[in-house]
């Protein structure tokens, strides 16, 4: 989803004969400041308001550190999951043909599709003591519904698509020659993907892990079902914003937020930036 | 996506009928659990007190008025935004200009912040205290805690995906037959209507539609600006939360079951588009 895999090819500068300049253009950042950045300015002001002395304490309470703890680490092992589930899917979806292919594919997007609030009952209702998965996991003597594996789970769920729609691409336009070449010369179906094909593709499976680790950190509907939400143990930081909301603390909802906010942004501008190198390493290199 | 038929006898990696089924039963099997029987579980516990129980809490006060409530936000939403990912997209793929890269990132903002982030930042704006929330006050009017507020964080979390759905595909298809129609003497709207719709006619109502499914199911960001209220702000997916927690496991699920049709109707629409694609460049 949010990729830019596909780049515009280079071309000659050229006068431009197409309409529409100013207005698109100016609708578009007109939009942009109204709806993404304005809204900024309010968050700003409330942090700068408190002071920084309050500011500091309140993102470094020990409750809420033990939140980023939480976010951060279940993030991780959730977009790592994703990145070998979301490899192997785009991989079999690519390469072979089987019966119900075109269903699969389809389905990998139900995360993206699925309302979060949705998808939280749904795995809350499953992996709890007395739910389908939940029955079978506690006569193993696992529980993962109210710990924080009920966090990671509900993070890999909402962003399985993401490994899979960027891999996907790169594995479908990858040249046989170079494999082919591998494989006539007698090298193993392993030796061949980890020295020819990993190569290639790890630029995107790296996006695409990337891209479900900001999605996970942000995930908010899915988690508080299962979570729990026990202090210091299963609280998600976009909780806690919540929690001082309710307490009608808007000072430390602010400065919560904007750890989280800051965070998102420099993640976000660093995918965007890696993503625009490598694409120019592989068109130039085509 | 399709996958590429070989011409060549050649061996390629995984091709061993071993290694291929292996892999196709793995994923088969992770899939299921991962994504096939929750979504079975929606439906089997939305029917799990019966059929009869399952309509009538839909047809219950509340409910309707969240569906309703729904579908007003979703009606409002998508247009915006339809609007706005056309102009984005024509702007960034049919021009160069300087920020045009800034630009596309400052539009994947919603998708990196947090729901919940989102919703307080419109919180801290627009509500009482806000530097325009106090304004507003003041002109009593009220955007925070009803149905307004709602439709504008709304509009912020589901703003990328009509642009995300055609940047590439207009990028890929280049500004040739634009350029063809203008200096043939066709005018702008001629230009849209008759040579730029055709061609991105089917990502835009698949944008259209991933909007909706998105619009109609948000959380986070809309569960800080509704202020709840049972009957008023709730939202569908606020009102599965509400009922939810009210130990109304079966009424929460027959709500979730309607969002998750919505869901499904969306995969199903796009498996169509793929199909449809597929078909027209095997026919080509």
């Amino acid at each position: 989803m949010a990729t830019h895999l596909s780049a515009a090819p280079i071309r000659p500068r050229h006068k431009r004969v197409l309409p529409g300049l100013s207005l698109s253009l100016g609708t578009s950042l007109l939009f942009i400041s109204l709806i993404l950045l304005l809204p900024m300015t309010g968050l700003i002001m409330q942090s700068v308001d408190m002071g920084w002395a309050r500011y500091w304490e309140v993102i470094s309470d020990e409750r809420v550190v033990a939140s980023y703890k939480v976010t951060l680490w279940a993030a991780l092992i959730a977009s790592v999951f994703n990145g070998f589930f979301g490899l192997l899917l785009a991989w079999v979806l690519v390469r072979y043909d089987f019966w119900g292919r075109r269903i699969l594919d389809a389905l990998v997007d139900l995360p993206f599709a699925l309302p979060t609030a949705v998808a939280g009952i749904t795995l809350a209702t499953l992996y709890a003591q007395n739910g389908w998965y939940g029955d079978i996991l506690s006569s193993l003597g696992l529980k993962i519904a109210y710990t924080p594996w009920g966090i990671v789970l509900a993070m890999a769920f909402t962003s399985i698509p993401f490994v899979v729609r960027t891999v996907q691409p790169v594995l479908e336009e990858l040249s046989p020659e170079e494999e082919e070449a591998g494989m006539t010369l007698g090298a193993s179906d392993w030796s061949v993907f980890r020295r020819v094909i990993f190569p290639a593709l790890w630029p995107a499976l790296m996006t695409g892990i990337a891209l479900s680790f900001t999605r996970s950190l942000g995930e908010f509907g899915a988690v508080i079902f299962i979570a729990g939400n026990m202090p210091y143990v299963s609280e998600i930081t976009s909780l806690m914003i919540f929690v001082s909301l309710q307490e009608f603390d808007f000072p430390a909802a602010s400065a919560i937020a904007s750890v989280v906010l800051m965070a998102s942004l420099i993640l976000l501008f660093a995918i965007n930036i890696w993503q625009a190198r490598y694409l120019r390493r592989l068109h130039g290199r085509n | 996506m399709s996958s590429k038929k070989q011409a060549s006898s050649q061996l390629r990696v995984g091709d061993n009928p071993l290694v291929k089924w292996l892999l196709v039963g793995l994923t088969l099997f992770l899939t299921a659990i991962l994504l096939v029987v929750p979504l079975i579980a929606i439906f089997q516990q939305a029917f799990v007190e019966g059929a009869a129980h399952y309509f009538n809490s839909l047809l219950e006060a509340d409910t309707l008025h969240a569906i309703g409530l729904t579908l007003l936000v979703a009606a409002l939403t998508v247009p915006v935004n339809l609007v706005f990912g056309v102009m984005l997209a024509w702007s960034v793929t049919r021009f160069e200009f300087p920020g045009r890269k800034l630009l596309m990132t400052l539009m994947d903002i919603p998708f990196a912040v947090s729901p919940v982030v989102a919703g307080l930042l419109y919180l801290l704006l627009y509500g009482n205290n806000g530097w325009i929330g106090a304004w507003l006050y003041e002109q009593d009017i009220q955007l925070m805690f009803a149905w307004p507020g709602i439709v504008m964080v709304t509009v912020f979390v589901t703003c990328p995906f009509v642009a995300r759905e055609l940047i590439p595909l207009m990028q890929q298809q280049g500004r040739e037959d634009e350029e063809a129609a203008v200096i043939l003497g066709a005018s702008g709207w001629q230009l849209f209507r008759r040579v730029t719709l055709p061609n991105i006619k089917w990502a835009l109502i698949y944008g259209v539609i991933l909007t909706n499914a998105r619009a109609v199911g948000e959380f986070g960001a809309v569960s800080v600006v509704s202020g709840n209220i049972r009957g008023e702000t709730n939202t569908l997916p606020l009102h599965v939360q509400l009922q939810y927690e009210d130990y109304q496991a079966a009424a929460a699920f027959a709500s979730a079951s309607l969002l998750a049709f919505i869901a499904l109707l969306t995969l199903l629409f796009k498996a169509f588009i793929e199909w449809r694609q597929e078909r027209q460049e095997a026919t080509l």
